[in-house]
């Protein structure tokens, strides 16, 4: 791993990290904006799993959502519009001892990053994906995303939304080697701390679709699945989300959902009256691309020298001892 | 033609043919793509390479796999020029020319690439071809060739094939190659020596077949030919490699100490790839082919983030589709080598065919002001230790270093002196000390804009890098002076590593002279050759490569005042001098405008988009020309 050995490290001084050690500047987002629940549910998931700021990288894309390293104290990669994944798999690839957090929205993630959204679940490479999908394109002044709802008012889609909208969870769970589905909304911050916890614990990509409120561009979007809890279908398994009794009253349409399965949860994701909220699909066995890319040896001076002298012998032509004409 | 023969003829003692001594030799072989030809080539080119010959291949190739058979687009082989000197491009018209049909044959004596009078040696199976159209074409064909003025040998390659294997479309090439070992004299034993390298993978048998089909070749031209030509050693005694520039720019990855490729499958770049795939993880790196050529360069910055430089290698397309994360590096000053193999453009252009029309580009393309380095190696060996160079450049900068390779390059291959390991090549351990109490993520020198980067893992150093305009803390910038100030900073450091450049040399008149012809990339080889030539005739002409294109040394305007007319040989598109184009909207190569720009002089362009390797001879046609009329 470029060059050094993770046993080779001293250990640290153990020192207790608090909330305050994860926070670094105010947050820019708009008062009321859900990416705040989202970071405070970050925040407390570093402290409650002790990460070591300097060992947590946030990567991010373009948009509200991916300011989002820049209000961590770890490390942080805010990139270009839609780049976000293989940023982040770069990091990977030669870092398992980084903890790889990647913070996108709709635009990113669903509409000018698709490509890469594919081929990173598809790729299965270890790091926790949070999805802030407010439904719209908020830095940019309100214009229609894919996941914008068919007739929703933008600037540029005035007349309402022409087409119906990409269900992105369908998507993501057709992907081969999907290996970790979640959705949830960020006004539930019991399930979302929940959900980040379990995603943070898979060892592969974890895609948590978040449901998020843009205060200042749509303030009543989300308004009916907030006053209708019905509207939303709690998906409840040991092995994924449990709800607490204040949860459990609230939401009252329960469904008792197995997340190793995964024609049910793709029956579910289909779901056009209802919005599942929970572990859709879990199965911690898919191989992660890390894995099978792990290089067998440590490059060392040695092995370089050793193998590029036999890569130059391999090419070589020792001219003859010239002939007498 | 310029090389003038003076042929002297002598006798062999054994068979009695009249041996010419010839200081150079182009030999070409073309078939229909799948038969081999390119394998003979490059045995042969191996096999005087180990005689002690100088020698350059490059590769003719079909821009489809399977183009179909007998046309004259298909053509798919090797052109070899070996010398009794160290040769280095690959020359004018060929002197002898092996074709498997007709077709691909006249594919290349309407291209100009067959001398006045060569030998060519043709299959002659089509003659009796079961298809009367076919015969047709053929004879046709060759009563034609016969009357420009070429020796036509025909030859019943097939035929005699046939005798020893029941498929000679496997196989005929190795009879060419015992044909080509008769008529330059080759050492059988070496010859057989290289079949079992080159078959080392397949059985015992077919090793056998192909050095029976070599002796048959070797044996019926001894027989049957009277033509018979020496190239003398060309005194290299040290062993040499022979690698085209594509691996040899694997080869450079590997010896940088570089871990991580990221790549995206592009022509002419890929094969550099291939090399790498093959042998990369035997010293602990990985080859990451990516889903496209964006994610391909987002890979490789964010592998350089957490720790070496990583570098991403492509083509023109790729380059463009690459550019914004270009910028990227750029500002949040990530090292990253790029390299671009070059290909005929614009849009998807001649994808096999050489250009050199990306330097505006890749100096330019992104949005705002974004300086980086941008080099290129004039030579298969500087292929290799160029991408060693480029690596530490982009960690000792923090930016991007595009080197420009071509597709002349990617598929040419040369001779150099074997290297030999260097520890000092190699990057270092990455560093995960605590950073020092208030260093910050981007303290700029005031002088050089240099700054230690702080890699993942390290206490103390969080921070968040961005595109976005920011301060030395790395936070964005609400202040109006901050992007001013950081814009400065990276340019420095540019500044800051131009002075670290040597002026590059002039070949011929340093004191200044009539002409001097300008040259970047893999023309470097013809222009020398060409500007030797005409010096010998003493003419007042010069050339000056360079190989830094971005920054450029200090010296060069200097250089470029002392000459009465200085002129950048490129392959790239310049509008040609005529009455339609103006001093108002004459465009020039690529090179001309960036001197012209910074030096204030009058730079003229000859160039052109050929897709061809440029000739020393027509570079010398036009310097002659221009001395013709003042």
């Amino acid at each position: 791993m470029f060059g050094f050995q993770l046993d080779s490290i001293p250990e640290l001084d153990h020192e207790y990290y608090r909330m305050e050690d994860y926070q670094s500047n105010i947050p820019r987002w708009c008062p009321g904006c859900g990416d705040s629940a989202i970071l405070t549910a970050v925040q407390k998931l570093c402290r409650d799993e002790q990460l070591p700021p300097e060992k947590t990288v946030f990567v991010s894309g373009i948009g509200c959502s991916s300011r989002f390293p820049h209000y961590m104290k770890t490390y942080g990669f805010h990139g270009l519009h839609g780049r976000a994944f293989p940023i982040a798999q770069g990091i990977r690839i030669r870092r398992p001892d980084l903890h790889i957090f990647v913070n996108t929205g709709d635009g990113d993630c669903f509409s000018i990053g698709t490509a890469h959204w594919i081929h990173a679940v598809r790729m299965n490479m270890r790091m926790v994906v949070m999805v802030h999908d407010n439904n719209l394109y908020g830095l940019t002044k309100l214009q229609s995303s894919p996941t914008t709802p068919e007739g929703f008012k933008t600037n540029t889609t005035p007349r309402g939304a022409y087409m119906r909208a990409l269900n992105p969870l369908t998507v993501t769970l057709g992907i081969t080697n999907v290996s970790f589905v979640a959705q949830v909304a960020e006004w539930m911050p019991s399930l979302l701390a929940q959900l980040i916890e379990k995603a943070y614990h898979h060892p592969g990509f974890a895609f948590i679709r978040i449901l998020q409120r843009c205060p200042a561009f749509a303030p009543t979007h989300f308004d009916p699945m907030i006053t209708n809890p019905d509207r939303m279908e709690m998906l409840v398994h040991e092995n994924g989300m449990v709800l607490d009794d204040t949860m459990a009253r609230i939401y009252k349409r329960q469904i008792e959902h197995d997340p190793s399965n995964i024609h049910r949860a793709r029956e579910l994701a289909e779901d056009r009256e209802h919005v599942p909220i929970g572990l859709l699909y879990h199965n911690p066995q898919v191989r992660q691309y890390c894995e099978l890319r792990r290089p067998k040896h440590v490059m060392t001076i040695d092995r370089l020298r050793e193998n590029l002298e036999a890569e130059f012998d391999k090419f070589s032509v020792v001219p003859q001892a010239e002939k007498v004409a | 033609m310029s090389v003038n023969v003076t042929d002297s003829a002598r006798e062999t003692t054994g068979t009695g043919k009249h041996i010419v001594d010839v200081p150079e030799h182009i030999v070409e072989i073309v078939s229909d793509s799948g038969e081999g030809a390119q394998k003979a080539a490059q045995s042969f080119g191996a096999i005087c390479a180990k005689m002690g010959n100088g020698i350059w291949t490059v590769e003719i190739i079909p821009a489809e796999i399977q183009p179909p058979p007998r046309s004259i687009a298909g053509a798919s082989g090797n052109r070899i020029r070996i010398g009794s000197f160290s040769v280095t491009n690959a020359g004018d018209q060929a002197d002898l020319v092996v074709a498997f049909n007709e077709q691909v044959l006249l594919g290349r004596v309407q291209s100009g690439n067959l001398k006045p009078g060569a030998i060519i040696l043709l299959e002659s199976m089509w003659r009796d071809h079961h298809d009367p159209e076919v015969v047709r074409l053929y004879t046709q064909t060759v009563a034609q060739l016969e009357e420009d003025g070429y020796q036509v040998k025909e030859i019943p390659m097939e035929t005699e094939c046939l005798k020893i294997v029941e498929n000679p479309r496997k196989g005929k090439n190795m009879f060419v190659l015992g044909m080509l070992c008769s008529i330059y004299q080759r050492d059988l034993q070496l010859a057989r020596d290289q079949i079992e390298f080159t078959f080392q993978k397949k059985s015992q048998k077919v090793i056998e077949a192909n050095i029976q089909l070599l002796e048959a070749g070797y044996n019926w031209a001894e027989a049957n030919l009277d033509v018979c030509f020496n190239v003398p050693s060309a005194h290299i005694d040290e062993p040499q490699i022979v690698v085209n520039g594509n691996i040899a720019i694997g080869l450079g990855v590997m010896a940088s100490g570089m871990e991580v490729c990221a790549m995206y499958p592009i022509t002419p770049a890929t094969s550099a790839s291939h090399y790498l795939s093959d042998v990369f993880e035997n010293v602990g790196g990985v080859v990451h082919q990516a889903e496209d050529e964006i994610a391909a360069c987002a890979f490789a910055i964010g592998a350089s983030y957490a720790g070496k430089c990583a570098v991403t290698i492509t083509s023109g397309p790729g380059k463009a589709l690459k550019t914004e994360l270009i910028g990227l590096a750029v500002m949040a000053e990530i090292p990253l080598v790029l390299v671009d193999v070059q290909r005929g453009g614009p849009s998807t252009g001649l994808p096999t065919k050489v250009e050199q029309g990306d330097l505006l580009s890749v100096i330019f393309g992104e949005p705002g002001d974004a300086p980086k380095i941008v080099m290129a190696p004039a030579t298969i060996e500087d292929c290799f230790y160029s991408i060693i160079t480029a690596r530490k450049i982009a960690e000792t900068f923090r930016m991007p270093v595009i080197v420009l390779s071509d597709a002349n390059l990617a598929t040419g291959q040369q001779l150099f002196p074997r290297p030999k390991f260097n520890e000092d090549w190699v990057a270092p351990p990455i560093d995960q000390s605590p950073v020092p109490e208030g260093k910050k993520p981007y303290d700029w020198d005031p002088v050089t804009g240099l700054s230690e980067r702080f890699i993942p893992g390290r206490p103390n150093g969080m921070h968040t890098v961005t595109g976005l305009a920011h301060d030395q803390n790395s936070k964005v910038a609400y202040d109006n002076w901050i992007n001013q100030a950081g814009c400065e900073a990276r340019s420095r450091k540019l500044a800051a590593f131009q002075k670290t450049l040597k002026t590059p040399q002039v070949m011929g008149d340093p004191e200044g002279g009539d002409l001097l012809i300008l040259g970047w990339g893999s023309t470097k080889g013809a222009i020398e050759e060409a500007v030797m030539r005409v010096r010998k005739d003493g003419l007042s002409v010069s050339s000056l490569h360079l190989k830094f294109l971005q920054p450029m040394a200090s010296g060069i305007g200097d250089i470029l005042r002392k000459f009465k007319q200085t002129i950048c040989v490129e392959i790239n598109y310049s509008d040609p001098k005529d009455d339609f184009f103006t001093a108002d909207n004459r465009r020039y190569s690529n090179l001309a405008w960036l001197l012209r720009a910074r030096y204030l002089v009058d730079v003229d362009s000859w160039s052109n988009v050929y897709g061809q390797p440029m000739k020393p001879g027509d570079i010398e046609q036009m310097i002659r020309e221009r001395f013709a009329t003042p």
